[in-house]
């Protein structure tokens, strides 16, 4: 994973709150076994149905995308994560988050920046009403900051450590191959096994 | 001396699964059992070849076929990207040694479904599965829940996940759920009251009298829609109901492991005077069906009552998805589809229930009905005991194992401006088909929409029968 430190760019907003992931990335693209490539897919319904405010000609690359709360509920599906980073965006801002979607996020290397209601509010109108405003999202001192204004965000110590170095999960944990097997060694023995 | 520290059954579980702990970074839990389909895992198979790592516990891991199986006409998928996701899975299982239930398989099934009947989802165990209705297994007292595909990398290739400690809550149902209402009905009444966001950032335990008078199959009912409100997690403390499910099941432990095991599953109950972030109480006698109007499954309302008035943007959106206007009697809106089927309701006790209401009925002039068991097993069962001819005789598709309808990955989809009564378990703009309609209800209240050809309370039905 690259690391990232800052996202810079104009915002697109989404003024809806709950999207599911079933919007973002429709089921008959869970199909697909490759890890990239979802981007033309991202909220294919909405889109097929014309004028949907991320296809505007103003919000063409966009890379910080704002919307409501509760963004990413229902299922588990990363492919929701690989779409948004596909379509361009680096991060997303909203009040709140669904628990798995915002998990995801993190391994995807996509930004999720929790601001409050008001504030979230604010970048709506103002994307909405100056698509060529910009932002910064800087992870480094968690500020999400533009002309005249300056919001402190607050994001999980450990996940902000490895979006800023870019660290692998899996090499990380494979380091703690002795505690692992110190656990293994004391499971109950009735415990079942699948063979 | 270290003095005695009252927890919560969440905690516990967590607790006996830390394989490792250090201040400013995630717990790292240990996974006892890892589900696996074909639709969230061939990115997390390829991850680790590239990298050169296998599973390191292969005899932890279990390996269905669900998500886009056909439920009918033979094995084969409808299209070639089906077809190519489950080889895929076929060919990363023997190559690492994984065992597979496939289509064909006389254990297969809806991977919510199989884990508990085989008896590999057991009181005090950590489940994880790349699917968000994972939380269903939470009803026998385990800790479980949906995970993304990177951390199906993870777990395939350490057996632990780096999971942040979460709070807890407790939904209480006390008291005894009236006639026609079901486990289907106390999940979406509470959801109705949350909200869908409530949950999030929580571990969950259903507790109270109405919970514990709950069989495993309602229980995991009420687990399995966990998720629609926001948590990561539901659980019910194992009791003796949960004893009985699993004893003699395949993978149950046997003579001296089994009581040493139901001893240590008796402890695994909240302490007195642990405390929860916070509690939501309900009165079961309060309760009734319910069927969803909206486009997610908060929205909600009694089936005796009305279409609401809109009071948000996605309120109002849902209204103009569904077509339906405010005002309108629940009662009076026709369906022109019913599914029975999914993580949610297919199982045994499912099936009967509906075919109780389906008996000596037909299916209404107009509505496609289809069953879709939720495992091979549960077909087998319910054949046996001949529900497959109640449902047929009265007009329903009778079909194979899978989730089919309840997220449309197989040709089981509704057209567009369809309207399903549905005993899945989210209604979301297109989950069932693009531009389908679908609205929540339980097995009964289901099966008795198929027989009127629209929305109904069920209990009208039972009383006339």
């Amino acid at each position: 994973m690259k690391p990232i430190s800052k996202v810079s760019g104009r915002m697109a907003p989404l003024d809806r709150a709950d999207v599911d992931t079933d919007q973002i990335i429709p089921k008959q693209f869970l199909k697909r076994i490759e890890r990239t490539g979802y981007g033309p897919f991202m909220f294919f319904d909405w889109r097929a149905g014309g004028d949907f405010v991320l296809d505007k000609p103003e919000h063409q690359g966009a890379t910080v995308l704002v919307t409501g709360s509760n963004f990413g509920c229902g299922s588990s599906r990363e492919h929701a994560t690989w779409a948004i980073r596909d379509a361009g965006y680096k991060a997303i801002i909203a009040s709140s988050f669904a628990d798995i979607f915002r998990g995801n996020s993190y391994k995807t290397g996509l930004l999720t920046v929790t601001l409050p209601e008001s504030q979230v509010r604010h970048l709506l109108d103002l994307a909405t009403e100056d698509p060529t405003a910009e932002v910064t999202v800087d992870l480094e001192s968690q500020v999400v900051r533009g002309e005249g204004f300056e919001y402190r965000f607050e994001i999980d110590s450990f996940a902000r450590q490895c979006l800023l170095k870019g660290l692998d999960d899996i090499a990380l944990f494979e380091q703690h191959g002795s505690n692992i097997e110190e656990y293994e060694s004391h499971r109950p023995a009735w415990l079942p096994s699948v063979k | 001396m270290p003095s005695f520290v009252p927890r919560t059954l969440a905690q516990k579980l967590w607790d006996s699964h830390v394989v490792r702990s250090h201040a400013g970074e995630p717990d790292l839990l240990y996974v006892d059992l890892h589900l696996v389909h074909e639709v969230t895992s061939p990115q997390a198979f390829e991850g680790l070849r590239i990298a050169g790592r296998s599973v390191r516990r292969p005899d932890l891991t279990l390996a269905t076929m669900d998500h886009n199986v056909p439920t009918r006409g033979g094995v084969k998928a409808a299209d070639e990207l089906s077809r190519r996701q489950m080889e895929l899975l076929k060919e990363n299982c023997e190559r690492e040694g994984i065992p597979l239930y496939q289509v064909g398989s006389r254990r297969q099934g809806i991977v919510h479904v199989i884990g508990p009947e085989l008896g590999l989802t057991q009181p005090g165990m950590t489940i994880v599965c790349g699917d968000s209705h994972t939380s269903t297994h939470g009803a026998f007292g385990a800790l479980a829940f949906g995970i993304g595909t990177s951390e199906v990398e993870i777990v395939l290739a350490t057996q632990c996940l780096p999971q942040k400690r979460l709070g807890d809550l407790a939904v209480t149902v006390e008291g005894e759920l009236p006639r026609g209402v079901t486990a289907k009905d106390v999940v979406l009444g509470l959801i109705g009251r949350t909200g869908i966001q409530q949950g999030q950032g929580h571990l969950v335990e259903y507790r109270g009298s109405a919970i514990r008078a709950l069989s495993m199959e309602g229980r995991m009912t009420v687990c399995n829609m966990t998720i629609e409100w926001g948590a990561k997690a539901g659980m019910v403390a194992p009791d003796d109901t949960t004893f009985s499910y699993l004893e003699g099941r395949p993978h149950a432990p046997r003579g001296l492991e089994w009581e040493v095991a139901v001893d240590y599953w008796r402890s695994l109950a909240t302490d007195e005077g642990a405390s929860f972030d916070g509690e939501i109480k309900i009165d079961a006698a309060q309760l009734e069906p319910y069927v969803t109007w909206g486009t997610n499954p908060g929205q909600v309302v009694p089936i005796t009552g009305r279409v609401p008035a809109p009071h948000s943007e996605p309120d109002e959106r849902a209204l103009a998805y569904m077509d339906l206007r405010p005002g309108t009697a629940m009662e009076d809106i026709s369906i022109e589809r019913v599914f029975i089927g999914s993580c949610t309701n297919a199982r045994l006790e499912d099936l009967r229930a509906a075919a109780a209401v389906i008996a000596g009925r037909k299916v209404h002039a107009g509505v496609r009905a289809m069953v879709v068991p939720g495992s091979t097993s549960v077909k087998l069962a319910a054949e046996k005991e001949g529900l497959d001819e109640v449902f047929k005789a009265a007009g329903f598709e009778w079909r194979n194992a899978g989730c089919s309808m309840c997220l449309g990955m197989n040709p089981d989809i509704l057209a567009p401006g369809e309207r399903c009564a549905s005993t899945s378990n989210r209604n979301f703009e297109g989950r069932q088909g693009a531009g389908g309609r679908t609205h929540l209800v339980s097995p009964p209240m289901a099966a008795a929409a198929a027989i009127m050809g629209r929305l109904v309370d069920v209990r009208d039905l039972i009383a006339r029968s």
